[in-house]
C-alpha cells in the first residue's frame, strides 16, 4: 500500500488550548473563540472540564477549528503534547505549566501569556518569601515557544473596567495566530451582550499592545529600586534638623547610602529626629568595621536591619499609621470612594495583658507582668477582639489618644525590652565582625526573622533564637556565613520550623565531624 | 438556583423536525431523549452530567408539555430505583448521575431492575468522570453492567452518534427486556456541535395513566423461584435478544480499509483520540478516512462474538484500546479467539498503559509502537524511526518553580472560617482524627488547613469515623459531612448510626444551602423558594428527630471565634453521645450571583446599599503570612513593597474581595494582627449619613492635620 501523509494534502485544524485559573472566565473567551471560528465560515468544536476541579484550580479549556468544507471533521476532545498551534495562558504560571506539559513547541505554538500573577497557596503560606520565580518562566517561554506574546493582561482589563478575557482575546486578535479579520472579534463580543463597551476597551488596547510587540520587562520586577526621592515636609526648625541628619546619611558609601536614607526616613517618621540621630550613630559603629573591597556588606545589612528593630510594631505605632490623614486617602482611592459615597472603617484588634504592660510605664509594666495572678485578672478584662470603628469619633479619638504617647514611648516597658534585645543582637554581631565578617552581615540578616504579632511574635523570636542557637557550633568554621544562612532560610520556610530543626541537627553533625 | 441557567438554552428543546440543533452534549441528549417520547426522568448531580440535571431543571416547562415526569432523585439509587416504573408498565423512563460513584450507590437498585427485567426502555446515562479533571477513585463503570447484565453503550463523542446513542438505547432495551446504560466521557457531556433535530413525541403512555391503571407480575419480582428464572433468562433470551440487535442494527462500525495486516478494536469513545493519533502520524486526513481498518465498539457490552472473530481473523495481530483497568476488552476478545481457535495477537495493555488516562500523547505512542512492530510498511520513514524525541529539558527547570495548583475553597467560601477554627481548635487541644466527606469541604484536606484524614463516600463522614468510639480515649473524633451528603446518604447511615452505637464523636454539618460543589442545585434545606420542589427543611429539626440530644446551631460560619467555641463544647462536654454542630452559611458562589444583580440595581435605583470589602494597612502587616495560613482566600495574597527595608512580601487584598469577614473574624479568633480592616462604602447615602459623616470628618481631619502640623511627614517624591 502507497504510503500516504494524508494530513498534508488536506485542510488543517487549528489547536488552540487555554490554560487559566478556576474563576477567571475561561468559559466566556471559550465561547468569543468559536464564536469568531463560526463567524469566518470555520466549523469549531470546543470542550472544557467541568465540575471541582474549576474551584480556584487549574483548568483547561480546548477548541479545535477548521474551515467548513461541508464534511464534518473528526476533532479531538483534548489537548495533545506537541500539538498545539495556539496556547492562551491566563495567568504567568500557567504558561509555565503549559510549557511544563509540553503544550508549547517551538515548531508552531504561539504562547499569549498574561504576565501578571495570581499567588497558589503554597506561595502565600510560607512565612518568609515563597513567590514563585517569574523570570524562570519568562526564560523558559520564550524558548519553548514559536512566538511569545505576554505583558500584563489582567492590568489592561482592570483599566478598562473589563476583565481578562477581553484582553486575552484582544491579543489573541492582535498576534493575527488565527486567519480572521479583527472586525470579527469585535462583532462577537458585541453579540455577547454583556458589559460590551469595558469589553471592547480592553479588547482594543491588548490588541495594540500587541501588535505594536509591547513585552514584559526582562528584569526582576522586585529588584531592588534605585534610591527613591523623598520630600518632607513639616516646621522649618524640624526639617533643618531632619537636612542635617540626611547629609550625614548622604556622606556615606554605596550601597549603604540609599538603605541608610530609607532607614533614617523610618526611624524618624517612627519615633522623632533624636531617634534619627541614634540610628546614625549605631551605624556609625558596623561601618568602622567595613571596608570597599567588602563591598559595605556589613554596612548594608545594619542599615536595613537596625532601622526595622529600632522600628518594633506596638499600639502606639499601630495607632499612629491608622489615625494618618494618608491612610485615610489611600483606603478611599483602594476602595474607590467617591464623594458620594460615605466610607465606614472597622479595625480588628484583640488586646492582651502583654500589650497592655508593654504600654505602661517600665516599673508599673514589670510590676504586674512579675505577679501572675494579678496580670491574669488584667488579662481577664482586656482580652478579647474588639472592633473598633476609625471614621468615628470615639474609635478616631480612642487610637489619636494612644498616638500621643509618642513623646513617651522610651520610658515604657516595650521599648526597654526592645532596646535591650536590639544592642544585644547588634554587640554581637559587631563582636563577630571582628573575627568573620561575612558571619556577622548573616546575624544581622537573622533580623529578618522577627515579625509578626502576639503569638507569631514569640514564635518568630523563639525561631530567631533558635537560628542563633548553632552559633557556637559554627564558629571558627569556613563556611560558618553559609551554614547560618542556611539555617535562616530554612526557619522562614515553615511554620513550625521543622526544617529548622533538620537543619540545626545537620549543624550538629558537623561539629561531630 | 443552580449555577448554570439553561433557561434560554432549553428552547432548542423546542425544534422540530428537518432542523439543526446547535449546542453541547447534554443539551442534544435532552433533546434526543424528548425525541424518543421518554415518559419520565431523574437523576442525580454531579460531574460532568450536572449541567444536565440543570438543563431538565429548567426545561421543566417543556417536560410538563409533554406530559414528562421529572425527578431532582435523593441519591443515584433513588434514581436507579425510579426505573422501576418501566418494569410493567411500557413507559420509556431514563435517569442519569456521575460514574463510578453513581453506580456505586446504585447497584443495589441497578441489580434489582436487571434481574426482574422492564417491559419500557430504561435508560441510564451516566456521566464517566475518568481521567483529568476527575474528582473521584478512578474506577470503571465496565464491570458494573457486566455482573447486573445491563447493555453498555459507549457512543463516538460527537452529537448525532451520542443522539442516536439514546434512540438505539431505548429501542434495545426494550427488545431485550434489560436496562441500558449509555456512558459518555467527562470531556463529551460539554462537547459543542449540531445534529439534525426530530419532533419531540409524547409518550405514549404516561405515568398519570399507569397510576390509573396498575398492573403486576409475580414472575418480574426478585424473589424466589422467580430470580432463578431472572438468571437463566438472561443468558437465554434477553442477551441473544441484544446481540441480534446490536448486529442487525449495525450498533457498532467498521472504518478504513476491509482488509489489513493490522486492527484496531476500540470503544466508541476513544475513537476521536485514536484518529487523532492516526491523523498525526500520516494515516488519516482531518474526516476520519483512515488507513488501518478499525472497528468501533458503540457497544462495549455485550460483546458480538461473530463480528469480533471476522474483523480479527484475517490479521495478524490487533490492538484493543480501552481506556481504564482491568482490560475486560482485551480479556474477552483474547478468550474468542482462544475458543475459535484463531491464531491472530491480541494487543492492548501491553503496548498501552495499564492505568490512567489515554491521553493524545498516550495514543500517539501506543499506536506508533503498536503500528511499527506490525504494519511498519503503513508508516513513511519519520514515523518509523523517528528522532529521539529527547526528555522535554524545560520542564525539570519549571518544575521546581510552577506551583501547583489544586481546586480550593473559592473566595468568600463560608466553610473556610470553619476550617480555621478547626485549625485552632487543633492547636488549643491538639491533634484529633478527623474524618472528611465529599464535597467542597474536602478542600479542607489540602494546604493552608490540611484537615482531614480519609473520604470514604458521600454521607459517610461521619459514619467513616464510627470505629473511633472507645472508653478508653481521652480524645474524641472530629467528622465532617456537607448538607448535600447529608440528605444523600448521611442522615441514616452516619447520624442515625452514631445515635444507635452512643458513639461520642464530633459530627460538623457544613450548611451552605445547597448541593454546592455540583453546581448549586436544591436540596430538602435549601433556604430558596423553589416552584416544584420543597425546600426549607432545617437539618437541625432532622438530626433531633434521628435521637441527637447535643445540637448547636451556628448560623453565620463566619463568625470563628463563636465556631471555635462550639467545637471547644463539643470536645469537651461529660454529654455522652454524638455531638452535632450545624455551621451554616450561603454558599458565596450562589450568593453573589443571586445578589450581585440586585445590589447593582439597587444602586443604580438610588437605595442605600453597603458594601463591604476588607483591605489590609501594608505597613502595619509584617509580611508574616499567619493569616494565609489560616485561610487560602484567592483575594489573600501576596504583595512585595516598593521598600528596600522589606525583605517578605505583604499581605494584599485585591478587587475580588467580596467582604466575607473572615480575615477580621481569623484575625480576632487568633490574635493575629492589626494590620486588616473593613471598609464598608455606602453607596446613596441618607441624610444622616451624609451629616454625620461631615461632622466626623472635620473633626478627625482637625486632629491630623494638627498633628501633621508639628511633626514632619514624609512622603515619595
Amino acid at each position: 500500500m502507497a504510503k500516504r501523509m494524508k494530513a498534508k494534502e488536506d485542510q488543517k485544524i487549528i489547536k488552540l488550548a487555554i490554560l487559566a485559573v478556576g474563576g477567571q472566565g475561561g468559559g466566556v473567551l471559550t465561547n468569543w473563540i468559536t464564536d469568531v471560528a463560526e463567524r469566518n465560515g470555520y466549523l469549531a468544536q470546543a470542550t472544557s472540564v467541568a465540575g471541582v476541579a474549576q474551584r480556584t484550580g487549574a483548568t483547561i479549556y480546548y477548541v479545535e477549528m477548521c474551515p467548513d468544507t461541508g464534511r464534518r471533521p473528526v476533532f479531538s476532545l483534548a489537548p495533545a503534547q506537541g500539538d498545539i498551534d495556539i496556547l492562551i495562558a491566563a495567568e504567568l504560571m500557567e504558561a509555565g505549566r503549559a510549557v511544563m506539559r509540553g503544550f508549547v513547541t517551538p515548531d508552531r505554538t504561539t504562547l499569549i501569556a498574561s504576565a501578571h500573577r495570581i499567588a497558589a497557596v503554597s506561595e502565600k503560606v510560607e512565612p518568609g518569601d515563597g513567590r514563585a520565580d517569574s523570570p524562570t518562566v519568562h526564560r523558559n517561554a520564550r524558548e519553548a515557544a514559536s512566538r511569545y506574546i505576554c505583558f500584563d493582561m489582567e492590568k489592561v482589563a482592570v483599566e478598562a473596567g473589563s476583565v481578562i478575557s477581553s484582553s486575552l482575546f484582544g491579543a489573541l486578535a492582535g498576534s493575527g495566530a488565527l486567519p480572521f479579520p479583527r472586525e470579527s472579534y469585535e462583532k462577537t463580543i458585541e453579540a455577547s451582550g454583556r458589559g460590551v463597551k469595558a469589553s471592547l476597551a480592553a479588547f482594543g488596547r491588548a490588541y495594540d499592545l500587541t501588535v505594536s510587540g509591547a513585552r514584559v520587562e526582562e528584569g526582576r520586577p522586585d529588584a531592588a529600586p534605585a534610591s527613591k526621592q523623598i520630600t518632607v515636609d513639616g516646621p522649618q526648625r524640624l526639617v533643618a534638623r531632619w537636612n542635617a541628619l540626611a547629609a550625614r546619611a548622604e556622606a556615606y558609601p554605596e550601597p549603604v547610602r540609599s538603605m541608610a536614607l530609607a532607614g533614617l526616613r523610618k526611624v524618624v517618621d517612627y519615633q522623632d529626629l533624636a531617634y534619627g540621630a541614634e540610628y546614625l550613630d549605631r551605624l556609625d559603629k558596623a561601618l568602622a568595621a567595613d571596608s570597599a573591597e567588602k563591598s559595605y556588606a556589613l554596612g548594608e545589612a545594619a542599615a536595613k536591619h537596625v532601622a526595622n528593630a529600632m522600628c518594633y510594631d506596638d499600639i502606639l505605632r499601630v495607632a499612629d499609621l491608622k489615625t494618618r490623614t494618608a491612610r485615610a486617602e489611600r483606603i478611599r482611592t483602594e476602595m474607590k470612594v467617591g464623594e458620594a459615597n460615605v466610607l465606614q472603617v472597622t479595625e480588628f484588634f484583640h488586646p492582651r495583658v502583654e500589650e497592655f504592660c508593654g504600654t505602661l510605664p517600665a516599673r508599673l509594666g514589670r510590676f504586674i507582668e512579675n505577679r501572675p495572678g494579678l496580670a491574669h485578672w488584667v488579662d481577664r478584662r482586656i482580652n478579647r477582639g474588639r472592633r473598633i470603628r476609625t471614621d468615628s469619633l470615639f474609635g478616631f479619638g480612642a487610637l489619636w489618644l494612644i498616638g500621643t504617647l509618642r513623646p513617651w514611648r522610651r520610658s515604657l516597658l516595650r521599648h526597654q525590652v526592645e532596646e535591650a534585645h536590639l544592642e544585644r543582637w547588634y554587640a554581637l554581631a559587631l563582636d563577630t565582625a571582628q573575627r568573620d565578617y561575612a558571619l556577622a552581615v548573616e546575624i544581622l540578616n537573622c533580623r529578618r526573622l522577627i515579625k509578626g504579632y502576639s503569638d507569631t511574635h514569640v514564635r518568630a523570636h523563639s525561631k530567631f533564637d533558635r537560628v542563633l542557637s548553632g552559633l557556637p557550633l559554627l564558629e571558627g568554621r569556613d563556611d560558618a556565613a553559609d551554614w547560618l544562612r542556611r539555617l535562616r532560610e530554612a526557619a522562614l520556610k515553615d511554620e513550625k520550623g521543622e526544617l529548622l530543626d533538620g537543619a540545626l541537627k545537620t549543624v550538629e553533625t558537623l561539629k561531630a565531624a | 438556583m443552580a449555577e448554570r441557567s439553561f433557561v434560554k438554552e432549553v428552547q432548542k428543546l423546542r425544534l422540530g423536525a428537518g432542523e439543526t440543533f446547535h449546542g453541547e452534549g447534554i443539551l442534544a441528549i435532552t433533546k434526543a431523549l424528548l425525541q424518543c417520547g421518554v415518559g419520565y426522568v431523574g437523576g442525580y448531580q454531579g460531574a460532568p452530567i450536572s449541567h444536565l440535571m440543570d438543563v431538565l431543571a429548567d426545561a421543566q416547562d417543556i417536560l410538563g408539555e409533554l406530559g414528562v415526569h421529572f425527578e431532582a432523585s435523593a441519591s443515584e439509587a433513588t434514581a436507579t430505583a425510579m426505573l422501576a416504573a418501566s418494569v410493567h408498565y411500557p413507559i420509556r423512563g431514563a435517569c442519569t448521575f456521575k460514574s463510578a460513584v453513581g453506580l456505586n450507590v446504585a447497584s443495589d437498585a441497578l441489580a434489582n431492575l436487571a434481574s426482574g427485567g422492564v417491559t419500557g426502555g430504561a435508560l441510564i446515562i451516566v456521566g464517566e468522570d475518568y481521567g483529568e479533571g476527575s474528582s473521584i477513585m478512578q474506577e470503571r463503570s465496565h464491570p458494573f453492567a457486566m455482573k447486573s447484565q445491563v447493555w453498555l453503550l459507549d457512543p463516538r463523542p460527537n452529537l448525532p452518534s451520542i443522539v442516536k446513542a439514546v434512540e438505539d438505547g431505548f429501542e434495545l432495551s426494550e427488545v431485550s427486556n434489560t436496562p441500558v446504560m449509555l456512558m459518555v466521557r467527562i470531556r463529551s457531556c460539554h462537547v459543542t456541535g449540531s445534529f439534525e433535530t426530530k419532533d419531540n413525541k409524547r409518550p405514549e403512555m404516561t405515568v398519570a395513566d399507569a397510576l390509573e391503571n396498575p398492573r403486576r407480575d409475580t414472575n418480574r419480582i426478585v424473589l424466589p423461584p422467580a430470580s432463578f428464572l431472572h438468571e437463566k433468562e438472561k443468558v437465554e433470551k434477553r442477551m441473544p435478544a441484544a446481540v441480534d440487535f446490536i448486529r442487525s442494527r449495525q450498533i457498532n462500525e467498521f472504518f478504513g480499509p476491509e482488509r489489513g495486516k493490522a486492527g484496531i478494536i476500540l470503544q466508541g469513545g476513544m475513537y476521536n483520540s485514536v484518529i487523532r493519533a492516526l491523523q498525526r502520524i500520516g494515516l488519516a486526513d482531518v474526516y476520519g478516512e483512515t488507513d488501518v481498518p478499525l472497528y468501533v465498539l458503540n457497544a462495549v457490552y455485550p460483546l458480538i462474538d461473530d463480528e469480533v472473530i471476522d474483523f480479527c481473523e484475517d490479521k495478524e495481530s490487533v490492538l484493543i484500546v480501552e481506556e481504564g483497568q482491568p482490560n475486560y476488552l482485551e480479556q474477552a476478545i483474547a478468550s474468542m479467539m482462544h475458543k475459535k481457535g484463531v491464531d491472530t495477537r491480541i494487543l492492548g495493555k501491553d503496548i498501552l498503559p495499564m492505568a490512567g488516562e489515554y491521553t493524545g500523547q498516550v495514543m500517539l505512542d501506543g499506536i506508533s509502537a503498536y503500528l511499527r512492530a506490525n504494519a511498519p510498511e503503513l508508516l513513511a520513514a519519520q514515523v518509523l524511526a523517528p528522532n529521539a524525541p529527547g526528555e522535554n529539558t524545560l520542564a525539570a527547570d519549571l518544575a521546581k518553580v510552577v506551583p501547583g495548583r489544586p481546586p480550593g475553597f473559592c473566595t468568600g467560601c463560608p466553610e473556610r472560617p470553619i476550617f480555621a477554627a478547626t485549625k485552632l481548635i487543633e492547636q488549643e487541644l491538639g491533634p484529633h482524627h478527623i474524618s472528611s466527606d465529599i464535597g467542597c469541604h474536602l478542600f479542607s484536606i489540602m494546604p493552608p488547613f490540611e484537615l482531614g484524614a480519609t473520604t470514604m463516600g458521600y454521607g459517610l463522614g461521619p459514619a467513616s469515623a464510627s470505629a473511633f468510639n472507645s472508653p478508653d480515649a481521652k480524645r474524641r473524633s472530629i467528622s465532617f459531612v456537607g448538607d448535600g451528603g447529608f440528605w444523600h446518604n448521611g442522615l441514616t447511615s452516619s447520624i442515625g448510626n452514631a445515635v444507635f452505637n452512643e458513639n461520642d464523636g464530633v459530627i460538623v454539618v457544613v450548611d451552605n444551602f445547597y448541593s454546592a460543589a455540583t453546581g448549586g442545585q436544591d436540596i430538602l434545606s435549601s433556604r430558596a423558594d423553589n416552584p416544584t420542589k420543597s425546600t426549607k427543611h432545617p437539618i437541625t429539626d432532622a438530626v433531633k428527630g434521628m435521637g441527637v440530644k447535643w445540637v448547636r446551631h451556628i448560623d453565620r460560619t463566619y463568625d470563628v471565634t463563636k465556631v471555635r467555641a462550639a467545637l471547644r463544647e463539643a470536645l469537651t462536654t461529660k454529654e455522652k453521645g454524638p455531638k452535632v454542630i450545624v455551621a451554616s452559611s450561603e454558599c458565596m458562589l450562589n450568593r453573589q450571583r443571586r445578589e450581585k444583580p440586585l445590589t447593582a440595581k439597587a444602586i443604580s435605583g438610588g437605595e442605600r446599599v453597603v458594601k463591604p470589602r476588607f483591605g489590609v494597612d501594608e505597613d502595619v502587616c509584617t509580611g508574616d503570612h499567619a493569616c494565609m495560613r489560616l485561610s487560602g482566600c484567592p483575594s489573600l495574597s501576596v504583595k512585595k513593597l516598593d521598600d528596600p527595608l522589606r525583605d517578605d512580601p505583604v499581605a494584599s487584598i485585591d478587587h475580588t474581595c467580596v467582604g466575607c469577614g473572615n480575615c477580621g473574624e481569623v484575625a480576632d479568633a487568633a490574635v493575629l494582627c492589626p494590620s486588616f480592616y473593613r471598609a464598608d462604602v455606602v453607596h446613596n447615602p441618607g441624610w444622616w449619613d451624609r451629616f454625620t459623616d461631615r461632622v466626623r470628618r472635620g473633626v478627625t481631619g482637625f486632629l491630623q492635620s494638627r498633628r501633621e502640623k508639628r511633626r514632619l511627614t514624609f512622603a515619595d517624591a
